[in-house]
């Protein structure tokens, strides 16, 4: 048996920080960039040798450091980056890998791909010119990318002198845009690409700049919380056959871990098994966790195929055909409702459809504005149809199992890349079907429209779950209500459908808050189990496990 | 106490999910085996990604006939100790012409022996998928490349018609005689590809390691002597102990002075040395912006 320390052990590297800048032509950023690999000595000797050959300089002193990192030769001469480039470099603490991604609006597209595998973003100001709209939409695709640490270095500061009061007034003209990026942690710093001033080194020029360097920020800042913590997600790549003694599922753990008899639900139909063997080439494992590449081994003879998912069945993903998500459009054609497109979300992929758009967002001013369709480098938010359905969280939960792309199924280009943010439940017709409309519902007719039973949970005892609780069941489209004043009459609530959470005592709850595990996340989980043993749930989402096979 | 891999495993894991993905979704991919570190990584990679299963799809070799007769050897003895399938192909009517970098110059031989039997191989076995071991940090024109590179009919690649690329999700869609480069090792630089032999005990080539050897000094490089070089008018042949850094045809690359006989020695050597890796290819000095030209003509 493999020990896990074969994975973990560290042989002479270093952990990593994956990075994505933003920032347009004239901010600066190809120096900055361009400095961070000269400074922390990656780029070689002969290609700095061969810059000072090349015929297209731009610098008016020195070296051009941005000439280090515009690759294609349209783009050094005249001077702009076009695509998205990747850097490496490591200092002795750690390892960097910059996706760097140029700035103009009609590249928002590139931006995102580079912001989707980042930990923190650098967003690039101009100190004479303050935060624009540009800066703006860069913190903005990056947040909604998932990325939750945003560096905004204020470059330049060469030519406002260093002054103090300019870099505080930028940091005051930011407050308001990242009052918009829930959860986003903002750092600013004061530099001068082009002198190296706060880039790799604390400036003698800034005195009243007490923060550290921009290396010094990247080389410390922690990695946002890991993939590890989430419940465990397992998208089948391939099923690995050689003879008819081994039948082996294999992927990439999505999230979370899995140890050799672990009980796993499979997704779509439903089934359950336990995991006989976790098997690599380099032996078996006792264990495993996210992002290790590995082969499951199962105890029953299961027909699991490429497309489906494992996962943990106290904690298993959402599973429906429709879901409400946000859209970034990256082709010249623009998008069109009701057309049938290929969507692909991890190895599995079905035909899909944008039954909606509910609107767009202006990259530039945050507001949404109505639209009828998205066109290049536009973001929406979208209702969208599978044929068939889709295991999946939101990707504000798990950046892992959110995130979708939508291909042209005739060119094969892909079109656009999607963030699922819930399910949306199919609107359900009367139970009877028969239109007396003017008939007042009955409980049964109720239950059916929403898909549950009412119920009163009470959490006088965790009242701090509270919240999340409520969020957690309207997120999955139930019809949930916290109250937490007196004088409500939370039974009556419930006979009307509702799922009512309270942290008041309740008389006759159906659910308990007593002895729920001290962890607050697995006492959700047992929460949520509680409330599906209840029998309160008529319906799991909008499928069966089974349906549409 | 959160389990975190360690950079090189968290590597490895993403390119087994590459190798697996490319794999499932392609009918008929092959890997493009030129018999160097980075091909024996990747090859390496592969017998992990489908272990206990067979490496699903065959090893092509483009063979130029001016490989080291060491790399033929190799790769004969290798492929048959682990199974792999092994093709070879060669542009047999270019050297029937008589093509040699000495007569047609670098440009125009790699242009035959390589490029164009690259894109004849592939069409002739009409694979729809080829994985290679380039790395984006090997030269700037590949900073920009993705994982899964779109090649057109002709095998070129258009840096405008390149597909974003997210997360882990690789669309792999093609159209007949269109194809797909594959790139496992997009992410890995070269000090992850010398470490990651280090741990795994990868066999590779003796010409990495230093060992004296018989070559000649010409424009600064330094030339092991085998068959196919020609000493040009007042050249002297000397011996020095030397390794390559990089491999490529016998004419055409050049060695670096060393004593690394071992590969942790290559390891502290590549620490405290910084010239590039392709400095000593002399193809890739041709001209400003050479290896762009190159991929944009269909070369790897």
């Amino acid at each position: 048996m493999l020990a896990l320390e074969h994975f973990t052990a560290r042989t002479g590297e270093k952990p990593l920080l994956r990075i994505s800048t933003a920032g347009s032509v004239d901010d600066g950023k190809s120096t900055l960039i361009g400095r961070l690999l000269h400074d922390t000595r990656t780029v070689w000797e002969d290609q700095l040798e061969e810059l000072g050959r090349s015929t297209v300089n731009r610098a008016s002193r020195g070296l051009d450091f941005s000439l280090l990192t515009d690759g294609l030769r349209a783009e050094r001469e005249q001077g702009i980056t076009i695509d998205v480039a990747y850097r490496y470099f490591a200092t002795p603490r750690r390892k960097f890998i910059v996706a760097d991604t140029p700035g103009h609006e009609q590249y928002t597209r590139n931006m995102a791909t580079g912001a989707s595998t980042a930990d923190a973003a650098i967003i690039l100001l101009d100190a004479r010119k303050g935060v624009l709209p540009q800066s703006r939409r860069h913190a903005y695709i990056a947040w909604l990318l998932g990325v939750r640490r945003l560096i905004f270095a204020v470059n330049k500061m060469d030519l406002v002198d260093f002054s103090a009061s300019v870099y505080e007034d930028i940091r005051a003209q930011a407050a308001p845009l990242l009052a918009l990026l829930e959860g986003a942690e903002a750092d600013f710093i004061p530099v001068s690409a082009l002198d190296g001033d706060n880039v790799v080194e604390a400036s003698p020029r800034t005195p009243w700049y007490t923060g550290p360097s921009l290396l010094e920020l990247l080389e410390t800042i922690e990695p946002p919380a890991s993939a590890v913590t989430r419940p465990f997600r397992f998208p089948v790549q391939l099923v690995i056959r050689p003879h008819l003694d081994f039948r082996g599922y294999a992927g990439q753990i999505a999230s979370g871990r899995i140890r050799t008899g672990d009980e796993i639900v499979t997704l779509p139909s439903g089934r359950h098994s336990r995991v006989k063997r976790i098997v690599t080439f380099d032996g078996e494992l006792p264990e495993a966790f996210a992002p290790m590449s590995v082969t499951l081994e199962l105890e029953d003879e299961l027909d699991i195929a490429r497309g489906d998912t494992l996962a943990a069945p106290e904690a298993a993903p959402t599973l429906a055909r429709r879901a409400e998500a946000i859209l970034v459009w990256m082709n010249e054609a623009a998008l069109a409702a009701g057309r049938t497109y290929l969507l692909q979300h991890g190895p599995r992929t079905v035909p899909a459809r944008v039954e909606k758009i509910l609107y767009r967002w202006d990259v530039n001013t945050l507001e949404p504005r109505p639209a009828q369709s998205l066109e290049l480098n536009e973001i929406g938010r979208v209702l969208i149809e599978t044929a068939e359905p889709l295991a999946f969280d939101s990707y504000r939960d798990n950046r892992a199992t959110g995130g979708f792309i939508l291909i042209d199924p005739i060119h094969n280009l892909t079109l656009g890349a999607g963030l699922i943010e819930s399910a949306v439940r199919r609107e359900r017709r009367g139970a009877a079907g028969v239109a007396f409309r003017a008939a007042r519902l009955t409980p049964v007719e109720r239950q059916a429209l929403f898909g549950h039973k009412g119920v009163v949970v009470d959490l006088s005892a965790r009242a701090a779950l509270a919240p999340l609780l409520e969020r957690q069941l309207l997120e999955q489209g139930h019809r949930a209500l916290l109250i937490e004043i007196e004088g409500l009459p939370a039974e009556a609530l419930a006979e009307a459908g509702q799922i009512v959470i309270t942290t008041l005592p309740a008389a006759q709850p159906l659910v308990q808050s007593a002895d729920l595990s001290a962890d607050d996340d697995e006492a959700l989980l047992e929460l949520h189990e509680r409330l599906r043993r209840s029998g309160v749930f008529l319906i799991q989402d909008d499928v069966e496990p089974g349906e549409g096979i | 106490m959160l389990p975190v891999l360690s950079h090189l495993r968290a590597l490895e894991a993403e390119s087994l999910h590459i190798l697996r993905e490319t794999a499932a979704q392609f009918r008929k991919p092959v890997l493009l085996y030129s018999i160097g570190k980075d091909s024996s990584v990747l090859v390496h990679l592969a017998r992990k990604a489908f272990y206990p299963g067979r490496i699903p799809f065959p090893l092509l070799h483009i063979d130029t006939t001016y490989e080291y007769p060491e790399m033929i050897e190799f790769r004969d003895r290798f492929t048959r100790e682990i199974g792999a399938e092994l093709r070879v192909y060669t542009n047999q009517d270019a050297i029937a012409n008589g093509a040699n970098p000495y007569d047609l110059g670098t440009s125009k031989c790699c242009g035959l022996l390589r490029t164009r039997a690259l894109v004849d191989g592939l069409r002739q076995g009409g694979y729809d998928a080829a994985l290679g071991g380039a790395r984006r940090d090997e030269e700037k024109s590949r900073a920009k490349e993705r994982v899964f590179s779109f090649r057109d009919r002709e095998g070129r690649w258009d840096p405008r018609n390149q597909r974003p690329e997210l997360w882990n999700i690789y669309n792999g869609k093609v159209d007949p005689g269109e194809s797909i480069r594959v790139f496992p090792l997009s992410n890995w630089t070269e000090m992850d590809v010398w470490r990651y032999i280090e741990i795994e005990n990868i066999p590779i080539v003796p010409l990495y390691y230093a060992k004296p050897r018989p070559v000649v000094l010409r424009n600064g490089s330094v030339i092991p002597l085998e068959a196919n070089v020609k000493l040009l008018p007042g050249e002297q042949p000397e011996t020095v102990m030397c390794r390559m850094r990089s491999l490529g045809c016998t004419p055409c690359s050049g060695a670096i002075r060393s004593e690394a006989d071992t590969i942790g020695k290559i390891i502290d050597e590549l620490i405290g040395f910084r010239r590039s890796e392709r400095e000593n290819r002399i193809i890739d000095h041709d001209q400003e912006g050479s290896m762009e030209l190159k991929k944009r003509e269909g070369y790897f």
